[in-house]
């Protein structure tokens, strides 16, 4: 067998990889404000909307998901 | 013109000769099929043709334009990376009906008459049966036969409406049709089915899953894009679709963030997917339609490329729930990269395909100024990477080592991949040649600083919310559970309605078994037998006088055999047939 790749097995190339993420979300908020907007509706335009439409949307989303499968989920073998 | 033979046909009379070859001549005979079919495509002028007349109509069998000339395009693509992928799987039966598939597809795309269309849709509904059903587990013949069921059922509705249109209009030819009329309504619940727009969506999430690792790849790209080809060709601008193309981007995503099943993982995200492109039908301005079009391109693309990279994961490990993999990365890393590649151009990453695609949707309904679908719109987009773009990797390839390990796919399962992650990119860096083959000339730009800068907020803030709920174990947990959808009205009411029907119709058999199959004809034998005592003793029985000589020997007949409720399937058939009926006589 082939060697194995195992850059993720080392914590310090985890936290690398997280600095490097939170890192670039620091640029994009930086960047956001100079850009040339051309907004459809007036909230486009309001400084860092898409990350925080972006952040909420997603925190939505599992807060949804999680009230949802009180109400949906079923062993696997219901339809048995 | 008429001197080339019809796509459809280079994939459906090819499929035939499948079987009658072996080894290296068997795969290169299926890897021409669809660069013929190309070759053909790109020789056609647009117009009509292969016109044959039947029964005082006219079939079309070669309505080329440039809507039907992009769907020509990918059908003939995805199946030449579909069946790269499949070259070494030595089963013929999945061979020739993922050809037929492809031949189905593209007869549906190029029909100009609705006799020959609903022709192509049925073969579609039938061969993509067989790619579940060649999964030859006991679950995917359940899950094929449900599958084939509903299929039928929305095959009816279409043909329903093919009916009361050509009463009506007197001609098979049809093109834009519209909201008017049970006919149309009819053909757009049939054309809505095999999109999955909810409720009608079940089939997709329940059937995908358990079909076979190659077939999965084919289903992912033909049926949902032939009908949403169908529906830009007869319903654009139809503002009901406008809403539930939204709806249907939303609801998925919250089914796809619970689910165990990678694959279903995706199955959800392509309901999600073809949402966007309803809702730009629905929209139906030159700039949402082509939205649509050149989505459903892209979305072929990545959403095979996704189905192939799991389905490598599958192949090598025989695993495909999020609760038994993990840790993928370290022993397939091809094939990791081509599932991110498939994960970042599904949640429109600049420089991958989604981004150059669906943003003509929203901003179509920016100019719209449809405020509340733009708002769902992106929040369906942040939705996207969160479970299809981060979640399908992550569980895969990443997140708790599983322990598996495994190696890379065949050679040829990598190359299919590789072509596919291949055009994502290329088609993302280069969008001309894409956008030149458009319904409507392109007035577009997607890279601008504005929409490269906020797709990437809206993206990476997405995923630190990912990050985050991870980190806090806030994150909804792998678990090893199915969640309900609305197949439950059908696969539990299917069961209620079979119990009904057994105790009622069981029951009236028993007692027809009991009086006129014993009974009677007992009595009478006894009768016949022996007349004057049996008047006697049914004489001394209704007065009370005297003593009977004997009692009744009923036992004359053999035992009759199997009571199977036979009659359901003959009492459905009845319903359909006086539901068509009332639909004639009273409504049409």
């Amino acid at each position: 067998m082939k060697k194995e790749l195992k850059i993720f097995d080392k914590p310090e190339n985890v936290k690398r990889f997280l600095g490097f993420f939170y890192a670039s979300l620091v640029v994009l908020l930086i960047v956001d404000f100079f850009i040339h907007k051309h907004a459809e509706f007036p909230w486009e335009g309001a400084p860092e909307f898409f990350a925080v439409y972006g952040f909420v949307s997603c925190v939505l989303l599992i807060f949804i998901a999680k009230l949802l499968r009180i109400f949906i989920k079923r062993d696997e073998n219901h339809y048995e | 013109m008429n001197s080339l033979i019809p796509p459809a046909a280079i994939f459906i009379v090819g499929a035939l000769f499948v079987p009658l070859m072996r080894g290296r001549l068997k795969s290169a005979f299926m890897l021409v099929l669809p660069v013929l079919a190309f070759a053909t495509l790109v020789n056609m002028p647009e117009g009509k043709y292969w016109i044959v007349n039947f029964l005082d109509y006219d079939l079309i069998f070669g309505r080329v334009d440039k809507l039907s000339m992009v769907f020509g395009y990918i059908f003939t693509i995805v199946s030449f990376i579909g069946i790269l992928f499949a070259l070494k799987v030595e089963d013929d039966l999945q061979h020739v009906s993922a050809l037929m598939y492809a031949g189905g597809a593209l007869g549906v795309t190029f029909s100009g008459d609705f006799f020959s269309l609903y022709i192509f849709w049925e073969l579609l509904a039938i061969s993509s049966t067989f790619l579940i059903l060649a999964r030859r587990t006991k679950t995917s013949q359940a899950a094929a036969f449900r599958y084939i069921q509903v299929h039928v059922f929305g095959g009816l509705c279409l043909l329903a409406g093919i009916m009361v249109y050509i009463h009506d209009s007197g001609t098979t030819e049809f093109s834009y049709i519209g909201l008017n009329g049970i006919g149309s309504w009819l053909i757009f619940i049939g054309i809505a089915l095999n999109a999955a727009i909810p409720p009608l969506h079940p089939w997709l999430q329940d059937a995908y899953p358990e079909a076979t690792v190659t077939g999965a790849v084919f289903m992912s790209a033909l049926t949902t894009k032939s009908a949403v080809y169908l529906m830009a060709r007869t319903f654009p601008g139809t503002e009901l679709l406008i809403w539930v193309g939204a709806f249907m981007t939303a609801m998925p995503i919250f089914y796809a963030v619970l689910e165990n099943d990678i694959r279903r993982v995706l199955a959800y995200s392509l309901i999600n997917q073809v949402g966007f492109m309803m809702c730009g039908i629905g929209i139906g301005t030159a700039l949402a339609i082509n939205g649509t079009v050149s989505h459903a391109f892209c979305h072929i693309l990545y959403k095979a490329l996704l189905f192939m990279s799991t389905g490598s994961v599958l192949y090598m490990t025989g695993k495909i729930r999020c609760t038994d993999l993990g840790g993928l990365y370290k022993t397939m890393p091809l094939t990791c990269l081509f599932c991110i590649i498939g994960a970042a151009s599904i949640s429109a990453f600049p420089l991958f395909s989604g981004f150059i695609s669906k943003s003509m949707i929203i901003s179509a309904a920016a100019h719209g100024n449809l405020i509340a679908v733009w708002l769902i719109l992106q929040f369906a987009s942040a939705g996207v990477f969160h479970h299809a773009g981060i979640k399908v990797p992550f569980f895969t390839f990443f997140g708790h080592d599983s322990g598996i390990r495994t190696k890379e796919p065949p050679l040829n399962m990598l190359l299919a991949m590789g072509i596919a992650a291949f055009l994502c990119v290329a088609i993302a860096v280069f969008p001309g040649p894409l956008y030149d083959i458009l319904p409507y000339p392109v007035d577009y730009v997607p890279y601008t600083g504005a929409h490269v800068v906020g797709q990437l907020q809206l993206l990476m803030f997405g995923a630190l919310a990912f990050c985050l709920l991870i980190l806090a174990g806030y994150y909804p947990a792998e678990m090893r559970a199915i969640n309900l959808d609305t197949d439950w009205f059908y696969r539990k009411g299917g069961r209620l309605f079979y119990y009904i029907m057994d105790k009622v119709l069981n029951g009236v058999n028993r007692l027809a078994d009991r009086v006129i199959a014993r009974a009677i004809p007992g009595w009478l034998g006894q009768l016949s037998r022996t007349p004057i005592s049996s008047l006697m003793t049914l004489y001394m029985r209704v007065t009370g006088k005297g003593f009977a000589t004997e009692a009744l020997n009923t036992e004359t007949r053999p035992e009759a055999t199997s009571l199977a409720p036979m009659g359901t399937a003959v009492l459905l058939s009845l319903v359909f047939l006086f539901l068509l009926f009332v639909v004639f006589v009273f409504l049409a």
